[in-house]
């Protein structure tokens, strides 16, 4: 072949490359040739990743041995690293259009994923045949997944807020473990003897970015018997009385006993990595948060209990609630849906089975014994057959996390838009936490401003 | 012997010579392509790659800028999404905090790597090691360079590295970047230090293309460090100085990582917010596209403003 010929030739095989790499990188999977073997497939977000090897392996056992009692239905896994916990991942997946079949969301993210048009109203499919315990689930929580009456994903996962506190440090504080704060006088006290201990430990941590801080603040409002917004849903309703106790408490704590630290501006994991390094006295956090300082952090389980979130004067008025749900996308077939709610009945809602499966969990030092995920009502069969479960097969100290469950909070949900406004309220959180001559009504009214601003703008 | 040939008229060997005088002719495109394939095919190559991955992103930004999506439908809402997006109390923090990073970071981050590579240039010995010292942070992963600055430098307790030096020194400590007033001042600091070097590599370059003859001529006028950098380095560097002016700007404009690594984001007090974070915000926790395609133009033709004036400047000093 001559040299030009060749050069010819190598050119035409680049743009030729390029066009195929191009499009293959546009195509789509198909599982057309699945469904002419008469099988159905469903596509599932949220296998957990390589590094929690346990995990995954349950997972796996899990779609092995729900195929084998479905042979018509293949499930097929899909692992993106932090996916299932990374809101800006989540966001570019929903506007890319690349969720799969079955996609994983919070309680928060119904109004986006309505707003993205990929999800499917499968109020029709969800019931008692496709979820032997769908008259078990708590209704609150099904709502949470309702708009207009019509059902968008089924909910698997249900949590709410308490006091998490070290009892190690409360013993070495001189405080009684079995007798926690109750008021937030009292987490002032005792989060004052706590950082008395010296070496760097808060008597009290909290957060004030990445939304985390906006997140709290609302807990911290709730407890104060406030909201968020107004019932309505018009207008912003924290630039009061309690919202300024909310900031004061916490000014009081930061500045007024130095009882916080020196290290502000926490985010999720920075908090959890200072309580797995046992430098932190209380935080207000869910039952899991303890799982997350084990698995993720270094802590150990028996050095943390939990408690009511405190109120002002005495029992708080109301505690923050959420949780995670599984979304059917749009365009699904009738046979796909149903595939979908079996393996989430399987997986998620079934007790002794996927998470629930406790005898499988206990010897792989998976916590069992927290007192969530609070997904059945009370009394319904369900719930009772998995707190004997849970009570059988417990290898977390129950008694820690007791006065959270004999005392119970008035739950309430998040607000509508709830990540924009959280990511308003981390100014004030910061600024409380950052500057002593922080004016709390000032950050107050400019929040107010912004979230009036953010809701006006969502007409 | 150079051979030398009319465009469009070229011959091939063994074809014999056109009966035709040469002259001007009008040559079709498709001939104009079957001339120079390779180039063409080359070129379809590089089309392709900037039209599907910075044209077509480009040009999808504006258009959903005046689109609104809401239960999966589409809709035009002409200036809304920039009205809603001027009016967020946020965008005006924002742009001021990238201003005055921007400002900061001209003061520092520009001058800073200009005068180390003159005193670079300066050096008789050890030159080689010297630029390698000065190039390493280069190679250090952003993100890793933040976050030792963030845990270790930037430590508000004593035992953060500053805080330790400024306490050996008598002097007082500072709160870094849990202060919002030092949280531009600290960021920009970081910024330098992370992507001084291969500024440096640059001026050296240029400062060692200036003629010695000129240094000479001004050491025997009596011309002292200050007056031969005035009179002989600034303006031989003229053009590279000016250059790299705009791309400071353009650059440091753009500022994202290091709010996001340095401050979680926001900041305290949202005294770390940058247009760029802003529109990733919007993006993707405000579940804003729209919103943050809007902002995203606003910051596009902010940009392009700055290098248009400097195409301009630049046309004028040539």
């Amino acid at each position: 072949m001559s040299v030009p010929k060749y050069r010819k030739a190598a050119a035409s095989a680049l743009v030729a490359g390029l066009g195929l790499s191009l499009v293959a990188c546009s195509t789509k999977s198909d599982d057309a040739a699945t469904k002419a073997s008469g099988k159905v497939t469903i596509t599932v977000d949220c296998q957990p990743v390589g590094a929690q090897k346990e995990l995954l392996k349950n997972w796996n056992d899990d779609v092995v041995e729900f195929q084998r009692q479905n042979p018509n239905i293949v499930v097929k896994s899909v692992s993106v690293g932090e996916q299932c916990n990374n809101p800006p991942d989540f966001t570019a997946r929903l506007a890319g259009g690349t969720v799969t079949d079955l996609f994983y969301g919070y309680m928060t993210d119904l109004q986006q994923v309505l707003d993205s048009g990929q999800a499917m109203d499968i109020t029709e499919f969800a019931n008692k045949d496709t979820v032997p315990t769908w008259d078990s689930v708590d209704p609150a929580l099904k709502e949470v997944f309702t708009d207009g009456g019509k059902l968008y994903a089924v909910p698997v996962k249900n949590y709410s807020m308490g006091l998490v506190y070290n009892k190690v440090l409360f013993q070495r504080a001189g405080l009684d473990v079995n007798n926690p704060p109750k008021t937030w006088g009292e987490v002032r006290a005792a989060a004052e003897k706590i950082s008395a201990l010296g070496n760097g430990i808060a008597g009290y941590s909290e957060y004030s970015a990445g939304n985390t801080g906006g997140w709290h603040f609302t807990s911290l409002l709730y407890s104060q018997g406030g909201q968020v917004l107004t019932a309505d849903g018009k207008k912003a309703d924290f630039n009061n009385a309690m919202g300024k106790q909310v900031l004061q408490n916490l000014k009081d704590m930061r500045y007024g006993d130095n009882s916080m630290g020196d290290r502000q501006l926490l985010q999720w994991a920075d908090l959890l990595t200072n309580a797995g390094a046992g430098k932190v006295g209380m935080f207000v956090g869910a039952p899991d948060a303890t799982q997350a300082i084990v698995s993720q952090f270094q802590g150990k389980f028996q050095d943390w209990a939990m408690a009511p979130l405190p109120g002002q004067d005495g029992a708080a008025k109301g505690t923050l609630g959420g949780g995670e749900g599984y979304f059917f996308k749009k365009g699904l077939t009738p046979e796909q849906v149903k595939a979908g709610l079996k393996w989430i009945a399987y997986q998620k809602l079934t007790p002794g089975k996927g998470q629930f499966d406790y005898v499988r969990a206990k010897p792989q030092n998976y916590p069992v014994g927290l007192p969530q995920p609070l997904l059945f009502a009370t009394g319904s069969d369900a719930q009772k057959q998995e707190l004997e479960l849970r009570k059988a097969n417990a290898n977390v100290d129950t008694a820690n996390f007791a006065i959270f469950e004999a005392n119970p909070v008035p739950i309430n949900g998040e607000p509508r838009n709830a990540q924009a406004i959280y990511a308003v309220l981390d100014a004030a959180m910061s600024g409380v936490l950052t500057n002593p001559n922080a004016n709390i009504d000032a950050l107050l009214k400019t929040a107010e401003d912004k979230v009036n601003q953010l809701l006006a703008a969502e007409k | 012997m150079a051979i030398t040939t009319v465009p469009g008229t070229k011959r091939e060997p063994g074809r014999p010579a056109s009966p035709y005088p040469p002259g001007p002719q009008r040559t079709s495109l498709g001939r104009k392509v079957r001339d120079n394939l390779t180039g063409h095919a080359f070129l379809i190559g590089a089309v392709i790659c900037f039209a599907f991955f910075s044209w077509y992103p480009m040009i999808r930004g504006v258009v959903m800028s005046f689109q609104r999506t809401r239960r999966g439908v589409t809709t035009w809402v002409g200036w809304d999404n920039y009205d809603r997006i001027i009016a967020d109390p946020s965008f005006w923090t924002a742009w001021k905090n990238t201003f005055y990073f921007t400002i900061l970071a001209l003061v520092l981050g520009y001058a800073v790597p200009f005068f180390v590579a003159i005193l670079l240039n300066e050096f008789r010995h050890a030159k080689g090691y010297l630029r390698i010292l000065v190039y390493l942070p280069v190679m250090l992963p952003p993100a890793s360079a933040l976050f030792l600055f963030k845990f270790y430098a930037y430590d508000p307790g004593d035992a953060g590295l500053f805080n330790s030096i400024l306490k050996a020194l008598h002097l007082p400590t500072s709160q870094w970047m849990q202060s919002p007033e030092m949280t531009m001042p600290a960021m920009v600091i970081a910024s330098t230090w992370m992507n001084m070097g291969g500024a440096v590599l640059i001026y050296l370059a240029a400062l060692q293309n200036i003629p010695g003859e000129l240094y000479e001529a001004a050491e025997l006028d009596g011309a002292g460090i200050w007056r031969r950098i005035r009179h002989v380095t600034i303006p031989q560097t003229r053009l590279i100085l000016a250059l790299l002016a705009m791309l400071q700007i353009v650059a440091t404009m753009q500022f994202f990582i290091e709010p996001l690594i340095l401050a979680n984001g926001t900041g305290a007090e949202d005294s770390a917010t940058s247009v760029a974070y802003l529109i990733y915000q919007h993006g993707f926790f405000q579940n804003d596209l729209n919103g943050a395609a809007a902002l995203g133009v606003i910051m596009l033709v902010v940009l392009a403003g700055f290098s248009a004036v400097y195409v301009r400047l630049s046309s004028k000093q040539d």
